[in-house]
C-alpha cells in the first residue's frame, strides 16, 4: 500500500530517473559517446581481427568481463548515491574465500554460505554507518573498511592467501563455470544481477531513494526521505553484490586469491562506472551505463589479447580510453554551476 | 702352537680394551668450536623482506627460518611489503637505519630494490636475495635458476607439441613483465623454442600480478582463436589453477592440451598433477631452498670480512614432477617441513 505522499515522492523522482536513459537536457551524453566509441572498435575489430566476430569468442569476451561488470553495477549503487565504495574487492574475496574455507572443513554449505553473506552484510554496515551517521567522507571510510577486512583475511583467517575451491561445494560450482545453451553462467550472472539492479534502481521506491540522495541529499531530506537508513542500504548492497561477484569469480578459476585486494581491480571496477556515463558527482546514470562500459573494455581487452599486445602497452590502452571519454564528456557537457558544487570526490 | 693363539688373542683383546677406553676419553673433548659459534649468533638479527606473505613459498621458507633462528637464539623478524613495492622500498630504508645483521629480500622486480640493497651492504648488512633476485649482485642469492625451468617447460614442450607435420601452437602466460619470474624464463623459453620450427607461439600474455582469473581469461580467448593449441607454458602453480580452468571449462580433458608449470612444490603441486590441472611441474623445492638459505645465514653471521666482499650464488636443485612419477615425489606441507 502508498500512502499519497509517498506515492507521489515516487512519482516526482521519475524524471530523475528518467536520465538513466541518458535522455535529460542534453542531447549527447557520455553513454552515447561511448557506445559510439564501442561500435566503432567493435566493427573494426570484426573487419580487422580474423576470428574476432564469432559467437565462440563474443561469449568468450563476454565471461572475461562478467565479474567485473557485477562489480560495477554494485558500485553503480553508491556511486549514484554520491558515495564511492573502495572495499569492494575487499568484500569480493574475503567472504568468499571465508566460504570457501568453511566449506572445505565441513561445515556445510549453506551455514558456509550464511557466514559469507554475513560478513558481506557485516562489512556494508560498518561502511553505511560511518558514512551515514558518522558522516566520514566515503573514500576515506571505504578505503579504511576495505584495508581492515582485507587485513583481517590476512593475519590468519587463511592458511594460505590463494584459498581453493573445496570439492564440498561443487554443488554450487555451476554459478561460475560451464554453460546452459552455450551461454557462460556468469555471463547470465551478470544478466540476472543486472535486471535486479535495473528493477531496483527504476521500479522500486528505494531506487528512486538513491537517486534523490545522490542527486540533491538536502533537498532529498527536506521532502522527508531518510536520507541515512538509504545510504547504509546502499553500502549493504554493493557488499552484497561484491560477495556473489566473489562467488562466480571463485567458482570459475576453482580458487579465490585474496592479494587481489592489494592489486589495482578497484580501478577497473571504477573505470568501468565512470567509463559507461555514471558521474562520481551522483544522481545520475545507470545499469545501461555500467552494461556499455563493461562491453567497451571487455571488447579492447579481447582484441588486445587476440593482437598478443603487451602488458604494459595494454594498461595504457586502457587508461587512454577512459582517459578520451572523460575528456569527451567534459567537452560535450562542461560543468556548470549546480554539477562544480556537487561531490566530494 | 697353541700358547702362541692364546697370546696373540690375548693381545688383541688387550688392544680392544685400550682403544674403548681411548675412546670414551675423547668423547669427553669438549668441541672447540662449538662455544663461539653459538654466543657468536646469539642476539644477532635476521630480518625477511617477502613480497607477499601467506603464499605457501614465503610461508614455507619463513618457517624454516624461524626454526633455526629459535634453536640457534637469534632474532628473526618478517616485514611483509603485501604486494606493494613502494611499501617493501620503504621497509628496507628503515631497516638500513635499523642495521639488522641480515637482511633476506624477496625482489618484486628486477630493479626496484637494487639501489637499496648496495646501500643496506654499504651500511654493513648482509644482504641474501631469495629466489627472486635484482640486477645487482649482493652477499648471497638462493633461488631456481628460472632460465633453466623455462628451458625444461619448453623441453616438455617440444617433446609433447614438436612431432606433427604442422607447428605445435604454444601459449606463454607469463609473470609481471619486469619480473626475474618472467623475463628470465621468457629467455628460457626462447633458448629452446628460437630455433625450433616444430613450434609456433603463438601469444605470449602477462598474468599480471599471477592472477588466475587473469591466467584463466587469457586461455579462454587464445583457445578460442586456436582451438588447435597445443601446449600452454605456465608461470606459477598457484595462477595456473585459472588455465587449468579455462582448459576443463572448455571440455578439455586433462592432458590433451599440456599444461607446463612451476612453483615451490607444495601440495598444490601434486594435488594439480592428480586431478590433472598441469602435467609437468618443475618445483624448486621450497624445503630444500631453506635449508640453502639458513646455510646462507650462517655463513654471513660468521663472516668477519667487509660486507659484500664474498658473493655466494645458489641455484638450488629443481625436480621435475609429472603424473608418472607423482608416486615417488612427495609435495612438502607446513606440517611437514622440519
Amino acid at each position: 500500500m502508498q500512502s499519497p505522499v509517498e506515492g507521489q515522492t515516487a512519482g516526482r523522482a521519475v524524471p530523475v530517473a528518467g536520465l538513466f536513459g541518458g535522455g535529460g537536457r542534453i542531447g549527447f551524453d557520455q553513454l552515447k559517446i561511448v557506445t559510439l566509441l564501442f561500435l566503432v572498435i567493435f566493427v573494426v575489430y570484426s573487419l580487422v581481427l580474423p576470428g574476432f566476430f564469432s559467437i565462440g569468442n563474443l561469449l568468450t569476451l563476454m565471461r572475461t568481463v562478467a565479474v567485473l561488470g557485477i562489480l560495477g553495477l554494485g558500485m553503480a549503487i553508491v556511486v549514484i548515491g554520491r558515495g564511492i565504495d573502495l572495499s569492494m574487492i575487499a568484500s569480493l574475496a574475503v567472504p568468499s574465500a571465508l566460504v570457501l574455507m568453511l566449506a572445505a572443513k565441513g561445515y556445510g554449505v549453506v551455514p558456509a554460505l550464511a557466514a559469507g553473506l554475513l560478513m558481506a552484510v557485516a562489512i556494508g554496515v560498518l561502511n553505511g554507518v560511518l558514512v551515514a551517521y558518522a558522516e566520514i567522507p566515503s573514500l576515506f571510510t571505504t578505503l579504511a573498511v576495505g584495508i581492515g577486512v582485507a587485513g583481517i583475511g590476512q593475519i590468519g583467517l587463511f592458511d594460505y592467501e590463494i584459498v581453493s575451491w573445496p570439492p564440498e561445494l561443487d554443488v554450487i560450482v555451476w554459478i561460475g563455470r560451464g554453460s546452459v545453451f552455450g551461454i557462460p553462467y556468469s555471463v547470465l550472472a551478470f544478466g540476472a544481477v543486472a535486471i535486479l539492479i535495473g528493477v531496483f534502481l527504476r521500479r522500486t521506491r528505494p531506487g528512486m531513494f538513491v537517486y534523490a540522495s545522490g542527486d540533491n541529499p538536502g533537498a532529498t531530506r527536506l521532502t522527508g526521505i531518510s536520507l541515512r537508513p538509504v545510504l547504509v542500504m546502499q553500502y549493504i548492497i554493493s557488499s552484497c553484490v561484491a560477495f556473489f561477484a566473489g562467488m562466480v569469480l571463485a567458482a570459475s578459476s576453482a580458487s579465490m586469491d585474496t592479494r587481489i585486494f592489494n592489486l589495482t581491480w578497484i580501478y577497473d571496477v571504477i573505470l568501468v562506472v565512470v567509463l559507461g556515463g555514471i558521474g562520481l558527482s551522483g544522481g545520475r546514470g545507470g545499469v545501461a551505463n555500467v552494461i556499455i562500459g563493461t562491453l567497451l573494455i571487455g571488447t579492447i581487452m579481447n582484441g588486445l589479447t587476440i593482437m598478443n599486445v603487451s602488458f604494459e602497452m595494454q594498461n595504457l590502452v586502457r587508461g587512454l580510453v577512459l582517459l578520451v571519454a572523460v575528456l569527451a564528456d567534459s567537452l560535450i557537457n562542461p560543468r556548470n554551476e549546480e554539477t562544480s558544487q556537487q561531490g566530494d570526490i | 702352537m697353541n700358547k702362541l693363539v692364546k697370546f696373540a688373542c690375548g693381545l688383541a683383546m688387550a688392544t680392544m680394551v685400550g682403544a674403548a677406553t681411548a675412546a670414551v676419553a675423547q668423547t669427553s673433548m669438549g668441541d672447540p668450536l662449538r662455544e663461539s659459534y653459538y654466543s657468536n649468533l646469539k642476539g644477532r638479527k635476521v630480518v625477511f623482506v617477502p613480497v607477499f606473505m601467506g603464499l605457501d613459498l614465503t610461508e614455507g621458507w619463513s618457517k624454516i627460518m624461524a626454526r633455526q633462528a629459535d634453536e640457534l637464539g637469534y632474532s628473526y623478524e618478517v616485514r611483509n611489503s603485501n604486494f606493494n613495492t613502494a611499501a617493501g622500498a620503504q621497509t628496507i630504508t628503515s631497516l638500513i637505519s635499523e642495521k639488522p645483521d641480515v637482511l633476506v629480500v624477496q625482489n618484486p622486480d628486477v630493479q626496484s630494490y637494487a639501489k637499496l640493497l648496495q646501500q643496506a651492504e654499504k651500511a654493513g648488512i648482509h644482504v641474501i636475495q631469495l629466489n627472486m633476485k635484482t640486477n645487482y649482485q649482493t652477499t648471497g642469492f638462493v633461488g631456481a635458476d628460472v632460465e633453466l625451468i623455462g628451458e625444461k617447460q619448453a623441453e616438455a614442450a617440444v617433446a609433447k607439441c614438436g612431432g606433427g607435420d604442422q607447428p605445435g601452437k604454444v601459449l606463454v602466460l607469463a609473470g609481471p613483465p619486469t619480473s626475474p619470474f618472467s623475463a628470465y624464463m621468457l629467455k628460457g623459453y626462447e633458448n629452446v623454442l628460437n630455433d625450433n620450427a616444430k613450434i609456433q607461439i603463438v601469444s605470449v600474455q602477462s598474468t599480471g600480478d599471477y592472477e588466475s582469473s587473469k591466467a584463466k581469461s587469457i586461455t579462454q580467448v587464445v583457445l578460442q582463436q586456436h582451438p588447435d593449441l597445443c601446449a600452454i607454458l605456465g608461470v606459477w602453480d598457484n595462477a595456473d589453477v585459472g588455465t587449468a580452468a579455462a582448459l576443463q571449462e572448455a571440455g578439455k580433458k586433462p592432458g590433451d592440451i599440456l599444461v607446463t608449470t612451476s612453483g615451490g612444490g607444495g601440495e598444490l603441486a601434486c594435488k594439480g598433477l592428480r586431478e590433472g590441472l598441469w602435467q609437468y611441474y618443475v618445483s624448486y623445492d621450497v624445503p630444500g631452498q631453506g635449508r640453502d638459505l639458513n646455510a646462507l645465514i650462517l655463513a654471513a653471521m660468521q663472516d668477519k670480512n667487509e660486507v659484500g666482499s664474498t658473493k655466494t650464488v645458489i641455484y638450488t636443485p629443481l625436480v621435475t614432477y609429472t603424473p608418472e612419477t607423482l608416486g615417488d615425489e612427495r609435495c612438502w606441507t607446513l606440517d611437514t617441513l622440519r
